[in-house]
């Protein structure tokens, strides 16, 4: 038998997750398995003889890149004397500067990489990242996808991810002889609007790196590498591969950055036994040792995997900063289904929002998820404005801005008429003009109309085959009266030719401009230094086009007050009626109540309520107070019966009795949201009964525990309209109105 | 490279920038790709530009970073389709050990590439006698 509340708890979507025990022997494990080996390491003239716990005829092919390449010789005396606590330390410490702390940790070994951050907790290894990663602005990076392959929805998708600020852009393929159109469509869109961004296509490495020497694209990430020699052998590559494919797109003025991520091996089946933090450290030296500026790591596509252990997300912070302390630049996971509860999703999301990273998503899906051919980000496009609250509320700079919804259907629209003009210069099936206005108000490629398949795989076939280029496209732009997007391709294109965005954590600015950890390194030393929101980011982030100006809230519909004062309330004699006491507000300064209720039709309910009792009502107006105890007080002293109703102008409601003091009551209605006419006529009639003495039921009120969220803004600001209307001097009055 | 160059390189050097065909860098306009004195073969990085790059990646010590913007300024000589046949034969089970020295060797013999032939000399080192998974 299993309880109600358990049984709503197991519906929950975190019980979609899976969560697992360790099995250090399948590699299972996040540190410390009982197969991982000692740190440790020994030289001998300058070379690496004995690498954690293997001398070097044992060293197998990772051992030896990494021994020859990655591990700084000079640094590794001083560095692995170090206790791993006292690195871990450092990491912490505003007052070791990020250069002492890149200089020590590039003599480490991979176990003693693993042992070091394995000292640390959540929030210290936030700290030791914002410390840590190279370039002091953060960024972020969109993935742009869909599964129809619509040029135009891909152009429009583009246009509006460099918009919202994402720095890069990745697309990838369904099938892959699209790859030439996709990356021409996320190419155009990318230089759209006002944002400027790189742009790259998922795809097998060889096309891949076709695709950047036709210019089609501008830097590359998946060059992925394995901490077990089985695992890199399975994905078809060695370090020595990798690092050629690596110089050759640097031959070219090309952006690399290559992938890693807990998990993989394991996946993979060639863990070894050995934890997965482990086997990261010696991906990340691999990864350094080839000489790539960066690495997109964080578990990538495996991150169900590690969450299913305990410490799993912490694990995959470890591995970001890892990176990060290697001085690679960091484009730090988020980019797969994490988990089924955004709950847990967003609470995972915080460990590298929070700090900063070089890019705090490695493809932030900005289409709706099922249009997402990566698999599915973590967050997708209908998650956006939440995205940008949470940048609001915590005022950390998540690399991206609200944007409101006109700009971004016209840079939808221009985006996808650029690349229809590109299209019909370049001899491609032609986009259709209702395909131009789909793309720019589709949700997903199910509102894209279908396109003839077969006509535009062989067309970019032919696109390839021909060579044709990024300087075909920027002519085409051009002549097509596109000068602004030729421009821009062509300004980007031409910064290939300085190399400049090769070093470490480049990114463009608009203008295209280049920043990287050269002109912009992280220098944070605790509080008041490191990347700080300067006045016009701040003004961005907070600039949501729904947040509303406070002044606007509740100002009536019309000038003139509807509720006329009359002259001093009088006190009554007849003990058949029952006085309503109205706010100093009501009906003049303010007209509705914060449900939205006019007062005109709030107060003939609650006359028709005391009449259907066959009582009478007298309305008056307090003006000493704003106070909802005060006003029905003062009604209940000028009421013939003694009986009052005592209304504030923003609805909430009371009902005194004459002797009563004045914050006690006999009904109180305190969730003004809550009550509707019906509500209104409800109270008249009980105050009515309680004027002619019979027994009363107290009149149901609606409980609503999302009320005082929903409306305490308003709230406050229709009490303040309230109060500002209080005369300390001025008697209640008699009221009239026109029917 | 001893002088200090100041990053970047487009902001603050373009005077030593050239394209491959030569053009300067101030030059590469877009009237220079629509009029068609200029094209793809100019937007690409020249040796002497990752040469430079090399040296500031250096001075911030980054030396593998460095180290492979030498090797990419060696293979700017390189043609894409040598490029791709080089990166097929370092994949597992691709090439002999013999075959990979022979690669090396044309390496430097044919575009002066020390750098890169020094690191497929490593890989054809990690690389057993005979082929280890012939296909």
């Amino acid at each position: 038998m299993t309880s109600k509340r358990s049984l709503a708890r197991a519906n929950r979507p975190i019980h979609s997750d899976t969560f697992i025990h360790p099995w250090p022997e399948a590699g299972l494990v996040l540190f410390n398995s009982p197969y991982d080996p000692p740190a440790s390491l020994r030289l001998e003239n300058g070379r690496i003889i004995e690498l954690d716990g293997k001398p070097e005829r044992e060293f197998d092919a990772l051992d030896r890149f990494i021994a020859r390449h990655a591990i700084d010789c000079e640094a590794a005396l001083e560095a692995m004397a170090l206790e791993p606590r006292e690195l871990a330390r450092m990491l912490t410490d505003i007052n070791v500067p990020r250069t002492r702390l890149v200089r020590l940790c590039g003599g480490l070994t991979p176990a003693r990489l693993m042992q070091v951050v394995a000292e640390l907790n959540v929030p210290e290894m936030m700290i030791a990242l914002a410390k840590m990663r190279t370039r002091r602005t953060p960024a972020n990076q969109a993935h742009v996808t869909n599964r129809k392959e619509s040029p135009a929805l891909l152009a429009a998708d583009a246009a509006e991810a460099a918009e919202r600020g994402f720095a890069e852009l990745e697309t990838t393929v369904g099938v892959s002889r699209y790859a030439p159109l996709n990356a021409l469509a996320v190419l155009v869109g990318s230089q759209t609007g006002r944002g400027t961004a790189l742009t790259q296509c998922a795809v097998e490495e060889a096309l891949g790196l076709r695709l950047a020497l036709l210019g089609l694209t501008t830097y590359a990430e998946t060059l992925s590498v394995y901490g077990d020699e089985g695992a890199f052998r399975d994905g078809d590559d060695t370090p020595w591969s990798k690092a050629f494919l690596a110089s050759a797109y640097a031959s070219r003025g090309i952006k690399v950055r290559f992938t890693s991520g807990t998990g993989s091996e394991a996946l993979m089946g060639h863990a070894g036994g050995k934890s997965m933090i482990y086997l990261e450290a010696r991906c990340l030296l691999i990864v350094k040792g080839a000489g790539s500026q960066g690495v997109q790591n964080g578990s990538i596509s495996c991150i169900a995997l590690p969450e299913s252990l305990p410490g799993g997300v912490r694990a995959v912070l470890a591995e970001n900063l890892l990176a990060a302390m290697l001085d690679l630049e960091v484009a730090s996971g988020n980019d797969a289904m994490a988990s089924d509860s955004d709950i847990r999703k967003t609470a995972k999301l915080m460990l590298q929002l929070l700090p900063g990273t070089d890019f705090i998503f490695s493809g932030y899906s900005v289409m709706p998820r099922e249009d997402n051919l990566f698999g599915g980000g973590n967050f997708d496009g209908e998650d956006l404005d939440d995205y940008n609250v949470i940048q609001r509320d915590m005022l950390v700079d998540g690399g991206l801005r609200p944007v409101p919804e006109e700009e971004l259907l016209a840079v939808r629209r221009r985006g996808a008429l650029a690349l229809q003009a590109v299209f019909d210069e370049l001899g491609l099936p032609p986009i259709r003009d209702e395909e131009v206005e789909a793309a720019v108000y589709a949700r997903s490629s199910d509102d894209m109309p279908d396109r003839d398949v077969v006509a535009d795989l062989a067309a970019a076939e032919r696109f390839l085959r021909e060579g044709r280029n990024g300087a075909d496209v920027i002519r085409a732009l051009a002549r097509r009266g596109f000068r602004d997007i030729a421009e821009k391709i062509q300004a980007v294109q031409k910064l290939r030719v300085s190399g400049d965005y090769l070093q470490t954590s480049a990114m463009l600015l608009p203008g295209s401009r280049v920043i990287s950890a050269i002109n912009d390194p992280n220098d944070y030393r605790g509080p008041g230094t490191g990347y700080r929101l300067d006045s016009e980011r701040l003004r961005e982030i907070c600039d949501l086009p729904w947040a509303g100006d406070p002044r606007t809230i509740g100002r009536p519909a019309s000038e003139q007050p509807w509720l006329r004062p009359a002259g001093p309330a009088r006190r009554g004699e007849d003990p058949r009626e029952v006085v309503i006491a109205v706010g100093p507000a009501f009906g003049s300064a303010l007209d509705a109540t914060l449900r939205g209720l006019p007062h005109r039709e709030v107060l003939a309910a609650l006359i028709q309520g005391i009449r259907d009792e066959g009582l009478t009502a007298r309305v008056v107006k307090v003006y000493r107070s704003a106070d909802l105890g005060a006003i029905g007080y003062t009604g209940s002293q000028l009421s013939g019966s003694g009986i009052a109703v005592g209304i504030q102008s923003k609805g909430t409601t009371v009902i005194h009795r004459r002797g009563l003091a004045p914050l006690n009551n006999l009904e109180l209605f305190p969730q003004a949201p809550n009550l509707t006419l019906e509500s209104y006529r409800a109270i008249g009639r009980n105050a009515a009964r309680y004027a002619k003495g019979e027994p009363t039921r107290p009149a149901p009120v609606v409980i609503d525990n999302m009320a005082r969220l929903k409306y305490i803004v308003h709230t406050t600001i229709l009490h303040r309209r309230e109060i500002e209307q209080v005369q300390a001097g001025r008697d209640a009055e008699e009221v009239v109105w026109d029917e | 490279m001893s002088e200090l160059l100041s990053y970047p390189l487009s902001e603050n050097h373009p005077d030593r920038l050239r394209t491959p065909s030569g053009l300067r860098y101030e030059d590469l306009t877009l009237e220079a790709l629509t009029e068609g004195r200029a094209g793809m073969e100019d937007l690409r990085v020249t040796a002497a530009a990752l040469r430079m790059q090399a040296g500031i990646a250096r001075a911030a010590g980054r030396r593998q970073l460095a180290e492979n913007l030498e090797r990419a300024a060696e293979l700017t000589q390189v043609p894409e389709q040598e490029i791709l046949e080089i990166y097929e034969a370092l994949r597992p089970g691709r090439a002999t050990r013999d075959q990979l020295e022979q690669l090396a060797a044309r390496l430097e013999r044919d575009y002066g590439a020390l750098r890169t032939a020094a690191l497929i000399r490593e890989a054809a080192e990690a690389t057993p006698e005979t082929r280890a998974d012939p296909d």
